[in-house]
This record gives C-alpha cells, sequence and structure tokens, in this order.
C-alpha cells in the first residue's frame, strides 16, 4: 500500500440549511405531488403499451402508449433533478492539462532519442522493414481491384440493343408499327432484356410516336425515326434517372429527379435544366413483317458523363 | 437475548459508516483502484445552459437508432434475390421485388411492433443528423472550439459526415422506389470523379449499376462498418470532453480556471436520465403519428421506372438542390469527359464545405493570432465576423435545401420551372453573400444594447407631475429566491444537524 492511503483524507461538508442543497423549487410540495403524478402515467402508460404489444394492437397505439409512458417518466424524472435536488451552483477547479517543462522534455526526449538512435544503427532493418511493409500496402490493394468487381472496359459504352433486336414493350410483346397512335409514349428493351436488372437500368429507351411518316430529329439522322417512331435513351445524361415524364404539347421529355428538358422533335436537346448532353437516340428500322428493331446499338454511351467517355 | 443484540451491533460496526454499499466500494477499489477517480467523477460539474443540451440530443438519438436498429437487422434481408410477393399487404400481391423490399414490407406489417421501430429507426435518424448540425451551431457560434478543443471539433465534423453518409446508407437498403432512384444518383456522382471514377463505381457495387452486390454490401456498411467507426469516434468525444471539462458561458463565479453548475451525481445523472427518456419517447410518438418513408405506397425498385418529386432526406438536400441549380458545364475533349455538372455541385461544392469546417480553428487561430486556451464562451455578437461567416455558410446550405424543391415551389407557386431554376440560381449566390454583412451589422447593434440579452429585472416606470417618465429597478420582494449565490465545491457529505459552531466540517477519516 503506498503512503498517500495512510494520509487523512479530509472530506467537505455543508450544514443541512445551507443555500446551496436548498431544492431550487419555491413550493417543494406542490413539485413532488405533479412528479408522482408524472411518474404514475408514466407506469400506467407502460403498463399499456405491454397490454396493446400483448393484443397485438395497431401500430400507433403501440406507439402513442410506449411514447406517453417515455415521455411522463423522462419528465418526471428531469424535474426531480431540476427542482427538487441541491440548486448548487457547485464549482469544479480547472486544472491546466499541461505537465511541466521538464515532463514535456523528458517525453519528447524519449520519443526522439530513443528512435533516432535505433534507426540510426540499423539504417539498413529499417529501409528492409520499410519496403516490406511498402510492398504489403501494394498487395493489399488487389483484392480490392480484384474482388470488389470487374475492370470497367468498355462496359460503360455499350448496352444490349444490337443491328436487328427486335423493340419489345414492358410485358414483353414485340412492337408493330400500327400499335401506336400519335403521342403515345411507351418504355421499351431489345428484346429478352426486359424483365433483366440491366436491361431496365441500361437499355431502357423511349418510344414515342411522333407522326405518320418518317420523322427526321437531326441533320444524319433521316432513316432513324421511321413511320413517326422516335425511340431515345430513357437514361438522364445528368445523373441516369429515368426520363419518365412526357409533355406533348411542348414535346419535352422531362427528368422528374433534377427537371433536364429535352426536346423529342430535336433529337432530344436539353433546352433546360442541368443535362448536360442530348438523350442518345437509337436507330430504329421497320421490318418486312412491320415489326420496329433497331438498326445497331445507341452510336454513343448512354446516361451520365465519366472520364473514359470520349 | 443480550448476546444476539450484541452480535447484530456487532457485524453493523464491523460494516463500517457506509453499510454494504460501502464495503462492496472497497472491494472494488482493492482490486481497481476506483475511489479517488470516482469521487471525482461524481464531482464532475456541469454547467446549466440550455444549448449544453442539444449535443445530448444527438446522443440519445444515437442510443434509440441502435436500439431501434438491433430490432429491425433481425427481420431484414439484406438480399437482391428476386421473389414474388405473397405477404400482408395485399395491393403488392403478385409483385417482383427483391428480397430487401420484401422483408422490409413484412417487417411493417408482419411483425409486431416492426413498423413503429422501423419509422421510430427513421425518425432518430433524422433528428439524430439535425441534432449534430445544431449542436456544432452552438459549438461554432460561441466559439467553443477554441484551443484547446479543435482535435474534438474534428471528431465532431467527422460524426457529422459519418452521420449523414450512413443515413444516406440506411434510407437505400430497403430498395423501393425512391431508394434505387438515390443509389444511381450516387452511382453517377461517383462516376463524375475523373480518372478513377468508373473504377471506384464498379468496385463498389461490383460491376455496372445496378447488379446485385449493393443492397448486402451497403447492409455491412450500415450496420457494422460505420456503426463501429461512430460509435469510437463518440466515445473519443466524450472522452476529449470529459478531459478537458465543460466550457462555459462567463458569469458571477466562473473564470477561466472553474466549472460552475451541477454535479455529475445526483442531479447531471437525473436530468440527463430523465432527457433520454423524453427523446425516446418523442421518438416513439412521431413514429406513432408521423408516417415516415412508407416504401409499400412507392413499390419496389424498376431502374425503368420513377415517381413524381423524388426527394431524399433532410440533410440530403443540400446536395440534390446543388444539383439542380449547377448549369450544365460539361467538360469533352481529348477523348475525355469531365462532367463539371455533376463534379462541382456533388463533390467539390461538399468537400469545400467539409474542409472549410474542419480547419476554421486552424484559420481563425491564424487570422486573430489568438494561441490562449479559452474555456469561457463568446457571445456570439461579441465575434461579429465569426458569426456573419457561419451564418453566410449557413444561409448558402439553406438555400441549397431549399433549391431541392424546385418543382414543389413552381408548382405551389404557380410559376414556371424555369423562372424558379433561374431566381434559384441567383438567390443561392445572392443571399448568402448578403447574409454577412447584415449579421455584421446586427452583431455591432447588439453590442450596443446595454445589457443585451441579459435577463432583466423589473422596472418600476413613474411619471413625474411635469409629466417626465423614468425608470428605476423594482425593490426586491421577500418571497424572491436570492437570484445568485457564490458557487461552493460539491461536500460530501451534509451535517445531520445545521451547523452553529466556527469549526468547519472537516472529519478525518483514518484509512
Amino acid at each position: 500500500m503506498s503512503d498517500e492511503h495512510r494520509t487523512p483524507v479530509s472530506l467537505k461538508g455543508l450544514p443541512a440549511n445551507d443555500p446551496h442543497l436548498q431544492p431550487a423549487a419555491r413550493n417543494p410540495e406542490l413539485v413532488e405531488r405533479v412528479i408522482s403524478v408524472c411518474f404514475i402515467l408514466g407506469a400506467l402508460f407502460v403498463a399499456g403499451f405491454g397490454a396493446c404489444y400483448w393484443i397485438n394492437a395497431q401500430p400507433w397505439k403501440l406507439g402513442a402508449t410506449l411514447g406517453g409512458g417515455l415521455l411522463f417518466l423522462g419528465i418526471g424524472v428531469v424535474a426531480w433533478g431540476k427542482y427538487l435536488m441541491p440548486r448548487g451552483p457547485f464549482v469544479e477547479e480547472r486544472h491546466t492539462l499541461a505537465n511541466s517543462e521538464a515532463d514535456r522534455q523528458a517525453f519528447a526526449a524519449a520519443i526522439v532519442e530513443r528512435g533516432a538512435d535505433v534507426v540510426q544503427r540499423r539504417k539498413l532493418l529499417g529501409g528492409l522493414l520499410g519496403g516490406g511493409m511498402g510492398i504489403f500496402g501494394i498487395v493489399a490493394l488487389f483484392p480490392l481491384l480484384r474482388s470488389l468487381g470487374p475492370l470497367p472496359k468498355t462496359t460503360l459504352d455499350h448496352t444490349d440493343w444490337r443491328s436487328g433486336s427486335y423493340v419489345v414493350d414492358q410485358s414483353g410483346h414485340r412492337v408493330q408499327v400500327g400499335d401506336y397512335a400519335i403521342g403515345s409514349i411507351a418504355t421499351v428493351f431489345p428484346e429478352g432484356t426486359q424483365n433483366t436488372d440491366r436491361g431496365q437500368a441500361v437499355d431502357q429507351t423511349v418510344l414515342i410516336r411522333v407522326s405518320n411518316e418518317g420523322f427526321t430529329t437531326m441533320k444524319g439522322r433521316e432513316t432513324w425515326a421511321p413511320h413517326g417512331y422516335v425511340a431515345y435513351s430513357k437514361v438522364c445524361t445528368h445523373l441516369g434517372c429515368p426520363v419518365g415524364l412526357y409533355e406533348q404539347e411542348l414535346q419535352l421529355l422531362v427528368c422528374p429527379c433534377h427537371q433536364s428538358m429535352f426536346n423529342v422533335t430535336n433529337g432530344a436537346v436539353p433546352q433546360f435544366g442541368p443535362a448536360p448532353r442530348p438523350l442518345p437516340q437509337l436507330p430504329l428500322y421497320v421490318d418486312s413483317a412491320g415489326y420496329l428493331r433497331s438498326q445497331s446499338d445507341y452510336r454513343e454511351a448512354v446516361g451520365p458523363g465519366f472520364w473514359e467517355r470520349s | 437475548m443480550s448476546d444476539v443484540i450484541n452480535t447484530k451491533r456487532a457485524k453493523k460496526q464491523a460494516l463500517g459508516p457506509y453499510g454494504r454499499i460501502g464495503q462492496s466500494l472497497d472491494e472494488l477499489d482493492d482490486r481497481l483502484g476506483l475511489a479517488r477517480g470516482g469521487r471525482t467523477f461524481m464531482d464532475k460539474i456541469f454547467p446549466d445552459h440550455w444549448s449544453f443540451m442539444l449535443g445530448e440530443i444527438a446522443l440519445y438519438s444515437f442510443v434509440i437508432l441502435l436500439v431501434t436498429g438491433v430490432f429491425l437487422t433481425l427481420y431484414f434481408v439484406p438480399s437482391s434475390a428476386v421473389v414474388i410477393y405473397h405477404g400482408a399487404y395485399k395491393p403488392l400481391d403478385g409483385q417482383k421485388m427483391t428480397q430487401a423490399f420484401e422483408s422490409t414490407v413484412n417487417l411493417s406489417f408482419a411483425v409486431r411492433g416492426g413498423l413503429l421501430m422501423r419509422q421510430m429507426h427513421h425518425w432518430a435518424c433524422d433528428i439524430f443528423v439535425g441534432a449534430i448540425v445544431i449542436h456544432m451551431a452552438r459549438v461554432f457560434f460561441t466559439g467553443a472550439f477554441r484551443k484547446p478543443r479543435e482535435l474534438n471539433w474534428i471528431v465532431g465534423s467527422t460524426l457529422l459526415i459519418l452521420a449523414i453518409l450512413n443515413g444516406f446508407l440506411g434510407y437505400s437498403l430497403p430498395d423501393d422506389l425512391v431508394s434505387g432512384t438515390g443509389i444511381r444518383i450516387a452511382y453517377s456522382i461517383i462516376l463524375s470523379i475523373p480518372l478513377v471514377g468508373t473504377y471506384l463505381a464498379f468496385f463498389l457495387f461490383g460491376g455496372n449499376f445496378p447488379g446485385t452486390a449493393i443492397i448486402p454490401r451497403f447492409f455491412i456498411l450500415h450496420c457494422l462498418i460505420l456503426p463501429l467507426a461512430i460509435i469510437g469516434l463518440v466515445s473519443a468525444h466524450l472522452f476529449l470532453l470529459v478531459r478537458q471539462k465543460h466550457t462555459q458561458f462567463p458569469g458571477s463565479g466562473r473564470t477561466e480556471k472553474n466549472v460552475v453548475g451541477s454535479p455529475m451525481y445526483p442531479v447531471f445523472i437525473a436530468k440527463t436520465t430523465g432527457f433520454l427518456f423524453i427523446v425516446g419517447g418523442i421518438t416513439a410518438l412521431l413514429g406513432a403519428f408521423a408516417q415516415v418513408n412508407p416504401i409499400w405506397q412507392f413499390g419496389p425498385y424498376d431502374a425503368s421506372r420513377i415517381s413524381y418529386a423524388v426527394q431524399p432526406d433532410w440533410y440530403m438536400g443540400f446536395l440534390d438542390g446543388a444539383l439542380r441549380i449547377w448549369p450544365s458545364w460539361s467538360f469533352h475533349s481529348f477523348g475525355h469527359n469531365i462532367p463539371f455538372e455533376v463534379l462541382i455541385p456533388a463533390v467539390i461544392l461538399p468537400g469545400l464545405i467539409f474542409n472549410l469546417v474542419f480547419v476554421w480553428p486552424l484559420f481563425e487561430r491564424k487570422f486573430t493570432k489568438d494561441n490562449e486556451i479559452h474555456h469561457l464562451l463568446d457571445r456570439p455578437s461579441d465575434r461579429p465576423k465569426r458569426t456573419a461567416a457561419g451564418v453566410a455558410v449557413l444561409t448558402l446550405l439553406g438555400m441549397l435545401f431549399i433549391a431541392s424543391s424546385t418543382d414543389v415551389l413552381a408548382k405551389f407557386f404557380d410559376l414556371s420551372l424555369n423562372t424558379v431554376l433561374v431566381a434559384m440560381r441567383y438567390l443561392t449566390v445572392i443571399v448568402p453573400i448578403l447574409a454577412f454583412p447584415i449579421t455584421y451589422r446586427i452583431c455591432h447593434e447588439i453590442q450596443a444594447l446595454h445589457g443585451g440579452g441579459r435577463r432583466k429585472t423589473p422596472n418600476v416606470v413613474t411619471r413625474s407631475s411635469e409629466g417626465e417618465y423614468s425608470a428605476t429597478p423594482s425593490p426586491r420582494y421577500v418571497d424572491d429566491v436570492p437570484s445568485h449565490l457564490e458557487p461552493t465545491p460539491v461536500p460530501d457529505y451534509v451535517h445531520a444537524e445545521p451547523d452553529e459552531s466556527d469549526e468547519s466540517g472537516v472529519r478525518v477519516v483514518d484509512r
């Protein structure tokens, strides 16, 4: 046992009538009664919570009884602490955290000198250890690169639309020329992907019939919209939300996430909002049986921007 | 007979003056040496000011998050496997969905108390982040981050980032239509980072969006890794708080060398425990009466579907707003694309704001050349430049938050979306810039007010026979509680009888 345990400990005392020890409330009896009521109500509510749980009552009853119980108990305990306990104020000394100059010197010396001593005498070992740890650091990145996911390569540049893909709607029905009236809109996919995650996320395309004859949205796209069927990628070029709203009077496609608007009749050029690029257009043709099919994949990457996009 | 009495008395005496509890404490001290530190801890003083309660709200909503979160993990299935729903909620019957969505609907409708727990969890998260922000504002405006507390400011700011991140991850787990869109946007934001963006996105999501890896990965992050980090940092936050002791507002008897307030035991313990119950109670009432995130109305996620007026939780609002109003500046050249329209509002802007928050204590020290240790807090009006800067940044965030509802505003005020967007672009720049000088001016005006902000004593206004008015402080009434006492150290014991002798009550105990 060390010596300090033998030294007498002085206890600080205050007389019972010291004003610091009096409750903060002017009328402690009244406060005590109010707190008792809170505790009784709290206990009743909590018991009610148990009962509601037992009979499998509706969620709002569970929440109301649990919340009411906790609230009453909590208000009671806080009031007890605030109004009935010694009101103080009490004080505590604040000691400086900094140690004496000698202690600091000793600490710094221990770290700097001891370390320098060891390293300076064994430079080779230090270098080898450093090299080994460095290699480990690089090697430890491997699982991150190879196991967490595949390399991007050109995945983002392509969709599943191919030359001759049948255009199908969400239920897999092949779209024929006569299927839609002017002003109609549908979400379509290359046949076979309409029920896959990738199809819904990457291949999704809006098909809009804007007229009865072939329609040219832009120079160089004269054959892309046979019988007035225009198809654009449904993946917004801003952040990839599905461009799901069609304003027929103004011929605008609107993205509900950040309100980018794309002009349907003019190559889906963004007219408004934060989207930087037009929605890529899918070149279509109508085969001899009257089915809508794609001439090829999109001519550029769909969706939002990324570093490798050319 | 007398033998028995003697034995009892002897037993009691052998237990010492503090009975069985005292003896147990002795046993504990023999092994752990707790007595001295324990007494200091019981005497630890907590300053009485309402604004110190804000951090407690954050702490207790985190406790509620942990409790309700453990409940939810028992029933949630973190899987992207596709199932056909045949459960209690008939409108979704026969729909294709992931197990994550199915189990969330099931735990809401088929598990007793499940819906309440889910709603409490969501509300507690909203309260958690909100309380952190308000607590930070208090710390900032009163200068509580100054030396020696810079490190704790950084720990706290990191906690805010982790809280926002974990809130987003948790919001994403049910795989409903709205949260799935949120994940899609997050994926695109990661893609926008030059050079490494595609790699980061592919490694995080295990391939191109959506893939099947993201729900289980978010689950591990949301339920294990980030909570561990948050618990660790909260512990560090509290350890630093105890080690460095509380700050306090200046006032009678309060100096740089003391702390005035209520002791840990019993006053603070009572108040804070009660407050834990109150926070829990309010969260439960919100969970009961305020519906939040009704995912069964949104339906399961399908990347080609979307609903109108898509909005994230409130703490992501500033990001969404920035993305909405930033112009469509995109860089295309040399075979590469830098999507500035996403990179600046969603990566660089929050990066700048959080870095500004992190370095502010150092910045202010450089600027004011004030290298002293501070334990007494500033009144915000006494530091007009700091206050104005803080208000300007908060105003900027507030404007971005408002900008996240451009479509709702346009509908509500019956304006064109274009008008609202252009107006928000200008206002988001102008209002924060105006906020600085206005706040600065208001601070100076408040400084000039004599005794401004302090509690007033009642005045008696009298009119003289000449019609002149004058105000004099009212006399003290007999039943007025004396307004303040000199603070005293926490006593270890109280005399049973009022002390009448001059001797101070010092008991000498031989141990």
